[in-house]
This record gives C-alpha cells, structure tokens and sequence, in this order.
C-alpha cells in the first residue's frame, strides 16, 4: 500500500466491496438516496465495472416529501449511467397520510423510510442492499460492519454481526435473510468533500448557497419546497440564501446560511464551521441513542 | 476543525491540494478500560479537532450524567457506541474511530483487553499496521500486556507504540519509565516487531500525546501524534512477486473480457507475463483499464481491471501471479487458526474457508498445538473454543492459491465459516503448505484432474459423513461450492437420521446435482420436496414412513 494517497485507498477499497457483492450474491440493489455520500458510492459502482454499467439498479425509497431538485437530480444520473431505477412509495402510509407535519418526525420515518425500505427489499427480494452510510457520522455507526447482516425481519442484532478480517467478507446467508453493505465506511465527510472535487463527482445543486425561500422553525430554517409546507403562527417566507449540508425530507432538513456556492467554498465552509453533520437532521435528536433503535428496527 | 486553518480560510485551492498527497494510517489500541485507552482515543480526536460543537455539548451532558471524572469531560465518553455499553461502562466490540491531520488520515481500530475478547482484537488488528499498546505506568506490564502483544505480532504488525500512561501518578519518574521499557524489550524480543516506541504519556493531562510535555524533560523522543504522523510502515509490497486475486470477470460484450481485483503485492505493466495459479497457463497484460483511462502500472492496493493478450481460462476465484514466483498451490497446509466462536472447532467437520483468492470447503484434520495466549506455551489440544489459538492442519476440497503470511498478510489469510449457521467462526494464517499424505485413489484422481482440465473434470466422491451436519439448527448437507460431476457415499448416521423421522435440507450449487441427489433417494427409498431459491435448488430428503421431525424447512424452500 505504499505511495498510494488516502484517498486513493479509500476508493480502492470501496470498488473491493462493491466487487465482491456482485460476485456473491444474486440480486443486490444499490439504495440511492441522492445525497453527496450516494454519488460518490454510485462514482464508485461505475468505476468498478468500467466499461461495463454496474449490474445493479439503483432503488430509491420516496417519502413524497423529498426537494424537488432531488429527485430532478436522481432521474437524471440514473439515465445518465444507464442504470435501472427503482421508486418505491409506502403507499399505505400515503393512503392514511402520514406526514412530517401530522405524525411527527419519529414515526413518520418509521413508516415511510423504514418501513417503505423493508417493502420494497421484500417485494423485489433484493438478497443485498448497498447503503452510503459511513461510521463517522454517528455514534453506533462506529461498530456497524460493512457488510452488515439482516434476520429475515431485517432487523439489525448488533449482537449477531459476524467479525470482519482482513478484506475477506463472509456474504453467506439463508433464504430471505439480506446483508446491507457500506461501502464508505471508513470514509469520513471531508474525504467524500475532497473526493468529489478531485474526481468532479456531479451533486444536487441545494448543496450549493442559493437565495431560497425559508421559515424559521425551532432555531432551524426550513426551505418552502411546495405548497404543503403550511405556515405557523407568526411564521413568515424569507428569501435568504442558504445551503444544505445533509439532504432528506425538505421539511425536516434545515438550511445553513451561507454563500458558499462553489465546491472549494463548500468545503472550506466546513472546515471552518464546528456543528458535525447529522445536526442538521432532526430525526437524530428525537431521544438518546436514537439512531441505534432506527437500526434496530431495520432503518439504514 | 483548525489545521491549516490560516491556509484554509486564505487559499482553500492550496489546501485541497496539499490534501490530496495525504498517506493513511490505520492503528489499534490495546489496553483494559483501566489503561485509559478511551480516554486517550478521545484525546486523540479531541486534539486533532474532530469534535465538533455540537457533540462537544452532547459530550458536556453525558460527562455530568455518566461521566468518570466527576463532571469534568470524560473524553470516553466520545467513544462508546452502542447503548447498553454506556450503561455497563465497557466497550465489547472492535469500534472504528477517524481523524486527520494535515500530514495523515488515521483509521483507529479501538477493541477492548479482556481476555474473553481475543476475537475482537484479531479482528481490529487484521487491518491495522501499527498497535499502541497501552501500560499503566504504576503496574507495569501485566498478564494482558504479553497477551495483547503476542496477538498483534501474529496477526502480523510489526511496529509497536509503548504508550506508558498515567505518568502523573508516578510523578513522571524517569526510572520506572526505563525499567518498563527494559521490561518490555526483553519480553517482545522473541515477536520479530521491526520498532518499538516507548513513549511516557498522561492521556488523562494530555503529556506527550500531541506536544512535548514539560513534565518530561528528560525524554527526548517523538509525541504520540507525532509518531503516528511519521511512522514508515511500508513493508514495500510493491517490490515484491505481483498477486491478484480475480473478484469478478467484467464482459460486458464480446469484444471486452477484463478481470478485476486488487493487487495483493508486487507491479505490473502492460507487457508483463502473468500466470494463473489454478492451470499454471500464462499469458501477458495487454491494458490495465480503469475509467479514468488506461494505466501505465498498477500496484499493490489499486483496484484495477486486467485485460490478457491471450484468451485463456480464468475466473473469479483464480489468482494471477508474476510468471518466475507462483503461490504456494495446495490443498494440505499448516495454518494458525484463532477460534471465534462460542461452538468449539470440530476436527474433520466440513467448514467453508474463504481466501482472498476462492471459496472451497474444507477440514481441519488434526491441530498440532494450542498456544497459551497468556504465557506463550504451547500444549496438545483436540478441539479449540472460543478464543483459543492453535495450529492446524487443513485439507482443502480443491487446492487453493496461497503464500506464507508473513510473506503476504492478503494471500496467506483466510476465513473459516460454518456450513450450517454461516457464522464466521475462525481466522486463519497460513504457516506453510503441509506435506500431502495421499491415498492411493486420491492420487489417481487427482490426476484425473490435471490432465483432464477445465470442464470435464473426474467425478467427485461426497462422502455424506464429511457433508452431514446435524445440529440444534437441523440437518444439512450443503453442496453449493460443488463444481462437477458427484456422487454419494452414505454413511450410516445419514440414514439413521432419516429412519428417525428427521428431513434433511440438501443446499444445491444448480439443477444439474439433481441426478445424483435422486438417484440416492430412489436407492434408499427417501422422498423428497423441491424448492428454488434464487439461482440455486435446495432439496429436503426424507422418509415419508417414518417422518415425526416438525422441522419441514419451508423458509429454504422459497416459501
């Protein structure tokens, strides 16, 4: 491994993983939450198959609640690398309406991540799903596999997760059990920032400040994405211009200020600013350890 | 975050590539919750400022609710995971800790020192290329100490950071400090480690962890950050015999056939001769492709995707090797194998061992010793429990590609996985191939095979004593590895099992191991049920006279 950067490493390793999933089982899918950890996985994906598309689909499990500049974004990288893409709509949970608004964060992801998740791995009987997590990002990441194995339930035993030696992974598994695989494990924000700029790794543009149209809301600011974001009292539209620094349901998904509206500057933003990512996520704050029970009841 | 934060807010296009020429450094600690090991991890991270605020005020919190350190920050406290080991206040299992400074990114493989957690420092230490082995510097070294060493230098480190820490207690006694690494030194000289640093520390003060600290003025080495900033761990794996293991062939048309893999040592240039392990067949590299353009040279740690000059038979499982130093090619060979599992080794059972290069079944036929990870002696044993080591003899189905892994910690590594539950119950490192005690068929068969080649190979005998196993979980036999032609040797606990009344779960490869498998039934008069279960077939066999097992294997039936 001499001479090689960090970065370099890095990528290698990932391509490994993503190498040895399709050798090994039969139907993986890459889920495709169209963040920036997801375009640097998918950047990855295709390098290890060049010249060939990755053999996989890419499967994005829609709240309805996602900004509208995602999922522009997300058609068109799929066309673009000419990969199968896969919608799937919790249906039931849009049927009884459940939203940000109505339910409050904490089921609401319940139903329409994880449980939109877990229908859509059974229905299409995916035997491995790769995931952009990486175990920088929160606390009971740091233990995760990278190859992480699901009961047929797909609930995550944090007590059943296999050792991992050396690069060798075990994908064996029975019927109907899955193994989510994170390919950027070892990967923290700066090197997916710095990766991205190196290799020009096309991101949705909320990433980049933007005059945009917020609410103030609990100390966070909202964007408007549509016209179901209903104003509280005393609440008001501002146009400010902010950015995103993590991307999911715009009405859970706070806006930064900021003008940084160039890569360099991005990335510069973050290494001077002292707020760690997931901050800007509302569901991680919703009780101790909450990322950890998500886990456990089979969210990524 | 504040390294080169001046460079940072004045020419971030300077910085990014400043950045860019950073190395990677992944490293274990070693040591007893008592050790402050997580303290100094936390140290560590909180130093290099990869705290950010808002865990800065989670950690505020949690130091006052559960802290250590009576409401002062409990630097600890950064690291436990999982809940329920904050509330017992250890850690039980391998965590992964990043930080960065401007000269490296660092990878921390943070596992705990119990004893019954040997698994777990194997597993931390089979990626890291340095261990910090933690003392406290009032004990001295303890049991665990010769035990946390012995383990890293078989899984192959060979540079050693003697982190003396909580020097504050001892009043930064230079003596004791001396002594412990006289101590040491004397007691690792048999472990082959290339360099050891002992450095006095307080993780807890912050002494010699990031500056030099003014309470020891008379050690005049490296901090710890700074040794782990400049510590040359390049064991020059480009120098030596090039290795690929092939992950997947990549053919997308006919006109394209490329085999990817990472190179496991050496360099390799269009032009080059390369030769499979399996066929001894050579041929030469016409491009290494990658999508940012063809490569000039790959080298060990790349990722890469080889086209030949010649169409010759290679698939996943092969390795590619420089033509004048093959691998080790055999399926006899010496291993230590370090037991992970709470169900203990069973001698001549049928295990799955996974290497870098295949995945072929296979058996421990006889373990030669146990070695004694406390005291370092070796004693006969039948069996190994969990966290026991020891060194076996293997023999595999098919031969496999191998080098010693001293020589190759990729290509002289494996994994041992069990058949029925697929749990990963063992590591293994290669010593040497065995010599080869042969019965005479096994010879003819064999021969069989080499003159015979690729596609028609010799019939396989399964001998169902080997592939039978029966447990709590049920019965198996599993022939999903099986390439070829087999045939059935029953043994008389396989058609016990069936007289009694239980099912037994046969996981095929594909349709064409139907025949063999009804031809046993039709001879033994059994009846059988079908299921397809993605690409593969599993079959359960049974005894319809006798049946009384509840267990009808429907889950592995597609149903």
């Amino acid at each position: 491994m001499s001479n090689l950067t960090h970065l370099q490493q890095l990528e290698a390793e990932s391509i490994h993983i993503i190498r040895e999933v399709v050798a090994e089982f039969s139907n993986p899918v890459m889920l495709y939450s169209i963040g920036k950890d997801s375009a640097v996985m998918l950047h990855l994906a295709r390098k290890a198959f060049y010249p060939a598309p990755p053999p996989f689909p890419l499967l994005h499990v829609d709240t309805t609640w996602k900004f509208r500049e995602m999922i522009q974004f997300r058609d068109r990288m799929a066309a673009e690398c000419g990969l199968d893409l896969i919608v799937h709509v919790n249906e039931e949970g849009v049927q009884q309406g459940v939203s940000p608004f109505t339910h409050g964060s904490a089921l609401y992801t319940d139903v329409m991540k994880t449980e939109g998740l877990k229908q859509a791995l059974d229905k299409y009987k995916f035997d491995a799903a790769f995931g952009g997590a990486r175990r920088d990002e929160e606390k009971s990441r740091a233990k995760e596999r990278i190859f992480s194995f699901r009961s047929a339930h797909h609930r995550w035993d944090p007590k059943s997760q296999r050792p991992e030696l050396w690069n060798l992974y075990n994908t064996r598994i029975k019927p109907g059990e899955s193994i989510r695989v994170f390919p950027l494990s070892n990967w923290t924000e700066l090197d997916v920032w710095q990766y991205i700029h190196l290799e020009n790794i096309p991101i949705v543009p909320l990433y980049y400040a933007a005059v945009r149209p917020v609410v103030e809301r609990d100390g966070m600011l909202i964007m408007v994405d549509d016209e179901r974001l209903e104003l509280k009292q005393g609440e008001k539209v501002e146009y400010r211009s902010v950015r995103f620094r993590t991307l999911g349901c715009y009405p859970l998904t706070a806006a930064v200020e900021s003008t940084a509206d160039t890569l360099p500057q991005i990335i510069q933003e973050m290494l001077l600013t002292r707020t760690s990512e997931r901050q800007g996520r509302l569901i991680d704050h919703d009780q101790a350890g909450s990322m950890e029970k998500k886990k456990q009841e089979g969210y990524f | 975050m504040a390294h080169q934060s001046e460079l940072i807010e004045k020419d971030i296009l300077a910085y990014l590539k400043s950045q860019e020429e950073k190395s990677l450094l992944r490293f274990i600690t070693c040591g007893s919750v008592d050790d402050g090991k997580s303290t100094l991890i936390g140290r560590l991270l909180w130093d290099s400022k990869m705290v950010f605020e808002d865990q800065l005020a989670a950690l505020e919190a949690d130091s006052k609710k559960v802290g250590t350190q009576g409401g002062a920050i409990d630097y600890a406290l950064l690291l436990d995971g999982l809940q329920a080991e904050r509330e017992q206040g250890i850690t039980i299992d391998v965590a992964y800790r990043y930080f960065s400074t401007d000269k490296r990114k660092f990878i921390v493989a943070d596992t705990p020192g119990h004893e019954q957690y040997t698994r777990n420092m194997v597993t931390g230490a089979s990626t890291a290329q340095v261990a910090v082995i933690l003392i406290d510097a009032r004990k001295g070294l303890l049991t665990q100490t010769r035990r946390h060493s012995y383990l890293v230098s078989l899984v192959g480190i060979r540079h050693i950071v003697l982190a003396i820490n909580k020097m504050d207690l001892i009043d930064f006694d230079k003596q004791k400090f001396e002594a412990i690494r006289r101590d040491y030194e004397q007691f690792a000289a048999p472990l082959g480690f290339v360099s050891i640093a002992a450095i006095p520390i307080s993780a807890l003060g912050g002494d010699n962890i990031i500056e030099a600290s003014a309470n020891t003025p008379w050690y005049e080495g490296p901090t710890l950050m700074h040794y782990l900033e400049t510590v040359q761990v390049e064991d020059d794996l480009r120098g030596k015999p090039f290795r690929l293991p092939v992950q997947w062939v990549n053919r997308p048309h006919l006109d394209f056939r490329g085999f990817c893999g990472t190179v496991a040592a050496g360099t390799i240039h269009p032009g080059d001769e390369v030769r499979v392990a399996s066929s001894g067949r050579t041929s030469r590299v016409a491009r290494i492709v990658t999508m940012n353009g063809d490569l000039p040279e790959a080298t060990a740690g790349q990722a890469v995707t080889l086209t030949l000059t010649d169409e010759i038979d290679v698939s996943r499982g092969d390795l590619f090797s420089s033509f004048d130093s093959p691998p080790i090619h055999t399926r006899h060979l010496e291993a230590h194998l370090v037991w992970l599992h709470d169900e203990p080794l069973q001698p001549g059972r049928s295990y799955l061992i996974k290497t870098a290069s295949a995945l072929t079944p296979g058996r421990v036929t006889s373990l030669k010793h146990a070695v004694d990870v406390n005291t370092l002696e070796q004693k006969p044993a039948s069996a190994l429990g969990l966290n026991e080591i020891g060194v076996g003899l293997l023999e595999l189905d098919r031969p496999a590609a191998f080098d010693p892994y001293r020589q190759s910690r990729d290509c002289g590594s494996f994994i041992v996985i069990d058949r029925f539950t697929n749990a990963t119950v063992a590591a293994g490192m290669v010593i040497t191939a065995a010599p080869e005690i042969l019965q005479p068929q096994e010879l003819v068969s064999m021969a069989d095979e080499e003159t015979a080649g690729g596609s028609d190979r010799a019939v396989r005998r399964i001998n169902l004593g080997e592939y039978f196993i029966s447990g709590d979980e049920g019965n198996l036999v599993d022939l999903s590895e099986e390439r070829g032609e087999i045939e059935f040797d029953v043994t008389p606990a396989f058609l016990h099992t069936l007289a009694r009344g239980d099912r037994v779960l046969f996981r095929l490869r594909d349709p064409g191991q139907l025949p063999p498998v009804a031809q046993l039934a039709y001879k033994h008069g059994l009846q059988c049920t079908f299921g397809r279960v993605g690409d593969r077939v599993n079959l359960v066999l049974f005894n319809a006279s006798a049946i009384t097992s509840p267990k009808d294997y429907s889950g592995d039936m597609g149903l």
